[in-house]
């Protein structure tokens, strides 16, 4: 993680003074679960890629909480290309800086999501609280580990994924869906910062008996953990999460490499880009490309999207939700 | 800056000569540096935060879950550094008064909580003390204790953080005093108890406020072991430090602005009053 960051910063860096250098770095801020990705991604792409000049290109990576990422981006990080957990988060960049086309959604295939997932609920092995959908972590006695959907991106699929299921089953009686909602994050264990934080606290620090998280975490943490551990629960219905991606253009355009970033976040879509996100445990935006062992992983389930009218958008979802006095900010009372 | 008042002596003569040359020159250059470094990013937070009205301050200013927050952090803070206090001084008087194997080594362990990155102390403290940790499992299963994902777990995140600060203030100080007036307190016939407290004590005391303030002004600011060892749920161990982070992810800088400028007028007051405390113990003691 501190090597990953200082190649970022040596990359910014060498980013900025320009074309001496006979290869051009490209600074790629993502949010944190997509390091394993970008790290088999980049080789692939730095291995396969040369500008029309001839010059090779590498890329740096920075990983932090989407919003973060966002914020740091705005501040004047000199990130090249942004794959973030939200689309609202690109959107603040596009708004506040300008360095973002405000069409950058319709700029790339998939709403520029060359890669989807969905959020899971992962158990203890054996399943002892008998958790089988969102309804059971409601239960009294059940302890969920979820991130701060105000710090975290994953975090508010998470909530929203609830919320798509508490619609279907209360017909969209929001005074019910809202206290359906509160009660899981009123069992709430612990409410980490980012969606890493919270798979660490379920998984390493023991605590709670499910966690809510993105299926490709929750992939890969059963690769890495013994088997029979841990197991994954597909709920009955979910949303689809698109994280996406846009090429900082002032950014790019400034270091002489936005033909080189644009080639960057295309290569995502390629076959080999989409095999390789496949392969990590993402849904692949081409299921053709990829290798069908890994897609068999996939369960296919039925899933909301956020521009579904019941959320409208992201936009709309982000200010009845998660913003200053919305809806989330009501299932915390004062105790007593 | 210094020339016009040293050259041009007859006229106002503004202050007296020191000994020691280079006062102006000193002054402005502690002025600058204490500016850039100190007072000019702290004016910024406060024009941010004034860009707020005062009726939006005042709805965060009391806000419950901010209210809840504060309490927090401040109540955690002191609590932690009180015991701080009473620790810290017991191993700076154990680490100068008395000879032992591995004194050096225990020596050198004391700064170690400077030097570890705080989230690396809060992850093996939350580990620690989580309910299925090396601690945490005993606490909670023996005594029915609950310290990680607490309020409690706040606070020995800030008691980790906040220990150098006292011995390191302390120790010194200890170091310094003539072992003279103990014997002769001694040989006047007084307890060792009343030693202690009449002869000891009083010389140590303000090193010992100096070393509580630290640590509690250091508890007040702490974020990055907090958050792995707290649950941070609102209203049960959310800190004010995530509150302001909160803010600044809902994009609502002046909100965190004013969080933060509410927590800094609290700190400086507290401050303050330790100073003031000094102060007057100086004054007392002195006298005694």
């Amino acid at each position: 993680m501190r090597r990953r960051l200082i190649a970022a910063l040596v990359a910014g860096a060498l980013g900025a003074c320009g074309s001496a250098a006979d290869e051009i770095v490209l600074l790629n801020a993502s949010f944190d679960p997509t390091g394993d990705l970008y790290e088999d991604f980049n080789a692939a792409f730095s291995a396969s890629y040369r500008t029309l000049d001839g010059k090779r290109v590498s890329i740096g990576m920075s990983h932090a909480g989407s919003g973060k990422q966002a914020r740091s981006v705005i501040d004047g990080m000199q990130a090249d290309v942004v794959t973030l957990a939200l689309q609202r988060d690109i959107d603040l960049i596009a708004e506040k800086t300008g360095k973002i086309p405000q069409d950058w959604r319709s700029r790339l295939p998939g709403n520029s999501a060359p890669y989807t997932s969905t959020i899971v609920l992962l158990v203890r092995g054996g399943n002892p609280k008998n958790i089988r959908d969102w309804d059971d972590l409601v239960r009294k006695g059940v302890s969920v580990v979820t991130p701060n959907p105000k710090t975290s991106g994953g975090a508010r699929w998470n909530y929203l994924a609830a919320w798509a299921w508490a619609a279907r089953r209360f017909a969209g009686d929001e005074a019910r869906m809202g206290a359906f909602v509160g009660d899981i994050y009123r069992n709430a264990a612990k409410l980490d910062s980012g969606a890493r934080g919270s798979t660490t606290t379920f998984s390493r620090q023991g605590t709670g008996d499910v966690l809510i998280t993105w299926e490709n975490e929750a992939f890969q943490l059963l690769a890495e953990s013994g088997p029979g551990q841990f197991e994954m629960v597909y709920p009955s219905l979910s949303i689809r999460a698109e994280p996406p991606v846009a090429v900082v253009e002032g950014n790019a355009s400034r270091h002489g490499a936005l033909k080189a970033a644009q080639d960057y976040l295309a290569y995502l879509y390629s076959p080999e880009g989409q095999r390789i996100i496949a392969r990590h445990y993402f849904r692949p935006f081409d299921p053709g490309a990829a290798d069908p062992a890994d897609l068999a992983r996939f369960r296919q389930i039925e899933m909301v999207s956020i521009d579904d009218p019941l959320f409208g958008g992201w936009k709309a979802a982000q200010a009845k939700h998660f913003d200053a006095g919305g809806l989330f900010d009501q299932i915390y009372k004062p105790a007593g | 800056m210094s020339s016009e008042a040293s050259t041009r002596t007859p006229a106002v003569k503004w202050r007296r000569r020191s000994v020691l040359p280079g006062f102006g020159l000193s002054l402005g250059y502690t002025i600058a540096y204490l500016s850039l470094v100190v007072l000019i990013p702290l004016a910024g937070l406060a024009i941010k935060s004034a860009s707020l009205g005062w009726s939006e301050f005042w709805a965060i200013a009391f806000d419950p879950r901010v209210g809840a927050a504060l309490q927090l952090s401040f109540g955690a803070a002191l609590v932690a550094a009180v015991v701080n206090t009473v620790f810290g001084v017991l191993v700076a008087w154990v680490l100068v008064r008395y000879r032992f194997p591995g004194r050096r080594w225990l020596d050198a362990a004391v700064d170690l909580p400077f030097a570890l990155p705080t989230a690396v102390a809060g992850i093996a403290l939350a580990t620690l003390y989580a309910p299925n940790g090396v601690f945490g499992s005993f606490l909670e299963g023996t005594l029915g204790v609950k310290v990680g994902f607490s309020a409690l777990g706040v606070v020995f995140a800030l008691i980790f953080v906040g220990l150098p600060f006292v011995v390191r203030t302390v120790q010194p100080v200890l170091e310094e005093i003539d072992r003279e007036t103990e014997e002769a307190s001694a040989t006047l016939g007084a307890r060792r108890w009343r030693t202690v407290t009449r002869v000891i004590l009083p010389a140590l005391f303000p090193a010992i406020l100096t070393g509580f303030a630290l640590s509690f002004a250091r508890g007040v600011g702490e974020y990055g072991s907090v958050i792995f060892i707290a649950n941070n749920l609102p209203f049960e161990s959310e800190i004010a430090p995530l509150l302001i982070v909160i803010k600044l992810d809902e994009n609502n800088y002046a909100g965190a602005t004013a969080i933060a400028t509410i927590m800094l007028v609290i700190a400086f007051v507290m401050l303050f009053v330790v100073n003031l405390l000094q102060a007057w113990s100086r004054k007392w003691f002195g006298h005694d």
